[in-house]
């Protein structure tokens, strides 16, 4: 096994790690938006690792893979964002709450 | 093993590690920023920073050792995607976050956006529109103004 393959398999398990660390975010939450970049942070980091999997194996297809989540990704963001700019602030929300430290709804 | 691969492996090989082990490093620092910053415009600066270099510090490391057709040029049209969407998609977060009134953090002292509308008016023209109606109203005193902050900072 070649020095690469093994850094390679090695970097894996830490990026695995971190997109799990990610996911965190993703079920805690508290907002939208919140979600929304953790989503994006979610595919530049499978992205990442589709790369380390063509390091570890050899195959150079691999990275098509890459390039092809990168591209989804960034698009599933810029529709995440129309969507929360869409929603606008809920009627009921008091405007001191909404801004600073409150809970949202 | 590891000696042997160490023994085997050129200095190209060695490099392309070290820029790998970098790269996951950054990638788990982007995820650690990303659970530990506590609003959305923070949790932005880690994941689009620290992430797109802990991507292409792995993409470069790909490049330097994959063999085979293309392949350094496909990790190279990688890294440079992500160079030029990362600092768009955390705009376009960023903005609908603000404009939908996302949480600040309670360290937050300088809002300039909302600075501006205490002055007027600031419609943003730019937009087409489908999130209009939705400014908070001027001078909402649920910030300390930018400018008192700003003189309190002299």
């Amino acid at each position: 096994m070649s020095l690469i393959a093994l850094t390679a398999e090695f970097a894996s398990l830490v990026v695995l790690a971190a997109a799990l660390v990610t996911t965190v975010r993703i079920v805690l939450g508290p907002g939208v938006a919140e979600r929304a970049a953790a989503m994006d942070l979610l595919s530049v980091l499978v992205a990442a690792f589709a790369g380390l999997r063509a390091l570890a194996t050899g195959f150079a297809a691999y990275l098509d893979v890459a390039a092809a989540l990168a591209l989804v990704g960034f698009l599933a963001t810029v529709a995440f964002a129309r969507f929360i700019g869409r929603r606008g602030p809920r009627p009921g929300d008091d405007e001191v709450s909404r801004r600073r430290g409150g809970e949202r709804p | 093993m590891i000696a042997e691969a160490f023994a085997a492996a050129g200095w190209v090989e060695v490099a392309a590690s070290l820029l790998v082990l970098g790269g996951a490093a950054f990638c788990l620092v982007a995820a650690i920023g990303m659970v530990r910053f506590d609003d959305v415009f923070m949790q932005l600066h880690a994941s689009t920073k620290a992430g797109t270099l802990g991507a292409g510090l792995i993409m470069a490391g790909a490049a330097l050792t994959l063999e085979g057709a293309g392949a350094a040029a496909r990790a190279a049209g990688v890294v440079a995607f992500l160079l030029i969407t990362a600092p768009v998609s955390a705009h376009v977060i960023a903005r609908a976050a603000y404009l939908a009134g996302a949480r600040l953090s309670p360290r937050t002292w300088i809002d300039e956006r909302e600075a501006l509308e205490g002055a007027g008016p600031l419609e943003d023209g730019a937009d087409a529109g489908d999130d209009g109606g939705e400014d908070d109203a001027p001078g909402g005193g649920a910030r300390p103004s930018s400018k008192a902050a700003a003189a309190n900072r002299d």
